[in-house]
């Protein structure tokens, strides 16, 4: 029924959530872009009024811009690539018949119900430790000397804590797309002489490749901001530095807003670009 | 080549028996149906000759040679499934030559016969459209394309029209049957509906509750059917059958007449009824008899033009010849 009459009664019962969500996003927008312009010192003088482009060029020249936007592409790389490879492995294991299944698969999404400060105290304290953690314990063991993981493979834990918690996102959608496979589709290509392998390569995984593009999206979004699981683990310190990170310090250690605010428009600025990448290359996917 | 035998093979679902003891032979070229009611068992036996399913115990054999263990792909069967089963993510010529580039054939040799087998079916101008973009007929042919460039011993065929509307499984079933005239490779078709049945077979196997029914051909069937399921099942409409006192007549326990068998006019036959629905199919007309005091309705079929109304009390002939009769386990006397 979409009558003039019917459409106008839409646009006027969607008026208040499209006002409310331009609201929410143009405010915070519009103040970070009138900061970034202006040298604003909290505890130094206040608002010293407009600079002009002052801010964007000292962002830009600082030698820990281009290390932060680095360390960003490779923690945000890393997360996607763990969590859907080790995403689909689960959700083949997961597919399978298995006694006490409900209870697997809610232990399996539990680590997406943890807090990411709570998740990174606990990975850094009773499995990273290099005196007490259960990974320091394994590897005396074996007889190896502890590694210190959050000091001499900073990245690498990073990684593996924020893939933690992603893992079951992953799984969890790319489950749900391999139940909707049909399973005469597999029948068929077994009679058609694929080995499991090549079932896999050939009908399971471009079954799956909607749902990976929407994990990738996703997942995307939230990696480019992670904040938490740095804090509470290096502060920063032996190159885990995000761009997310940096503007932090700017803001809250050096009590600089104006320099802060040009590294967030320089922020929303890399996550278009990365954005624009993703869509072009998985972004097909979608269509059809 | 393609002579199947199954040899006293079983088939259990944890506890429950699917397929008890059963043994059948399905002769090289043969176009064999099975046919039965829906959780006959059909399917299942289908599976076990592909082997999709493993059976609980017994042996098949395809061409002399024991299959029971050997994986699916290598007992040299092609299946076309109910859903069609097309991979969604490949051109129709990509579809068709899966299986060969499963087989690691000559890619000269694998166009060669995907484009011969395109030009069988009709499928020449769709060979770079994905399935999404088929109708349910191509669809169909498609499945069946992938399935004959495999040259396999035999094909088998789960319910492929039941997805087709009306007017397209009529001409399906005629484009199968014409494939098999051309190929004389052995076919194995599973099917609940007995027209599909009768119209394509060589053989018709009927199944009730994992039991062979009967085997013979479409109109060993239909003359002397072995018990009065096998009577009500193939043959449509349905034969009518009636049980007491009538039956008693005729030394057994139940009798059946098939509707095209009874005569039906104003006055002077041995039954009579009262008219309630009938149907006008142009060619025939079926009426539905009411208070025979044989059984609760009769069929029974007249010529187009025979134009009783609801209402009307007529009188029913049927031919004694064409009288079956049964004893009281339902077996044929």
């Amino acid at each position: 029924m979409a009558t003039r009459h019917s459409r106008s009664a839409a646009r006027l019962m969607m008026a208040p959530a499209v006002v409310l969500l331009l609201g929410w996003m143009l405010v915070p927008l519009t103040m970070t872009l009138w900061f970034s312009f202006r040298k604003y010192l909290p505890l130094r003088g206040g608002d010293l009024g407009f600079v002009g482009f002052e801010n964007y060029g000292r962002f830009l020249s600082s030698s820990s811009f281009w290390p932060a936007v680095q360390t960003t592409l490779v923690i945000v790389g890393g997360v996607l690539i763990v969590s859907v490879v080790l995403g689909i492995l689960l959700a083949l294991l997961l597919d399978q018949p298995i006694w006490g299944q409900g209870v697997v698969r809610i232990l399996v999404i539990a680590p997406f119900f943890v807090m990411p400060t709570v998740s990174a105290l606990v990975w850094k304290n009773m499995f990273m430790d290099p005196v007490n953690g259960i990974l320091a314990h394994l590897w005396r063991f074996f007889g190896a000397e502890p590694v210190q993981w959050l000091s001499q493979a900073s990245i690498p834990s990073i990684i593996m804590i924020v893939s933690w918690q992603w893992l079951p996102f992953a799984t969890l959608i790319l489950l749900t797309a391999i139940q909707s496979l049909d399973s005469e589709q597999l029948e068929a290509a077994e009679m058609d002489g694929a080995p499991p392998l090549k079932r896999f390569a050939y009908i399971i995984l471009p079954h799956l490749a909607r749902a990976i593009t929407i994990v990738i999206l996703i997942q995307t979004i939230f990696l480019l901001s992670i904040f938490a699981e740095i804090f509470v683990t290096t502060g920063g310190a032996f190159g885990t530095r995000t761009l997310t990170y940096l503007i932090f310090q700017r803001v809250l250690e050096n009590q600089n807003v104006g320099l802060g605010s040009a590294g967030g428009v320089y922020a929303i600025i890399l996550a278009n670009i990365v954005a624009l990448f993703l869509m072009r290359i998985v972004g097909r996917n979608l269509d059809a | 080549m393609g002579r199947i035998t199954l040899e006293n093979i079983t088939k259990s679902f944890g506890t429950t028996e699917v397929i008890p003891p059963l043994d059948l032979t399905i002769e090289d070229g043969e176009f064999t149906v099975f046919v039965g009611p829906s959780g006959c068992g059909k399917s299942t036996l289908l599976r076990l000759i592909a082997g999709l399913e493993d059976v609980t115990s017994g042996k098949v054999s395809i061409d002399g040679t024991d299959a029971t263990m050997v994986p699916p792909a290598k007992r040299g069967l092609a299946m076309v499934f109910q859903s069609y089963a097309l991979y969604p993510h490949m051109s129709v010529r990509k579809n068709i030559a899966f299986p060969l580039r499963m087989a690691k054939m000559d890619p000269g040799e694998i166009t060669r016969r995907v484009e011969s087998a395109a030009d069988v079916l009709n499928l020449t101008d769709y060979l770079d459209r994905r399935p999404g973009q088929l109708s349910g007929g191509q669809r169909q042919r498609v499945a069946i394309g992938r399935a004959i460039v495999r040259e396999p011993a035999a094909f088998l065929f789960d319910e492929p029209l039941s997805n087709l509307d009306a007017a397209l499984r009529v001409g399906m079933r005629l484009e199968i049957s014409e494939l098999h005239e051309r190929l004389k490779t052995t076919m194995i078709y599973v099917t609940h509906d007995q027209v599909e049945a009768m119209t394509m077979a060589d053989k018709i196997v009927v199944l009730r509750a994992g039991h062979i029914e009967q085997v013979g051909s479409p109109l060993d069937l239909y003359r002397t059917p072995r018990n009065t399921f096998v009577a009500g099942f193939i043959g449509s409409p349905k034969m009518n059958l009636i049980d007491g006192a009538e039956a008693a007549k005729h030394d057994a326990h139940t009798i059946g007449i098939r509707p095209e068998h009874i005569e039906v006019s104003e006055a002077g036959g041995p039954w009579s009824g009262v008219v309630g629905v009938s149907e006008h199919l142009g060619s025939d007309t079926f009426f539905h008899i009411h208070d025979t005091g044989l059984a609760e309705t009769l069929t029974v079929r007249a010529g187009g033009e025979v134009g009783f109304r609801h209402g009307d009390r007529v009188s029913l002939t049927p031919r004694a010849d064409a009288l079956h009769r049964f004893d009281d386990k339902g077996l044929r006397l």
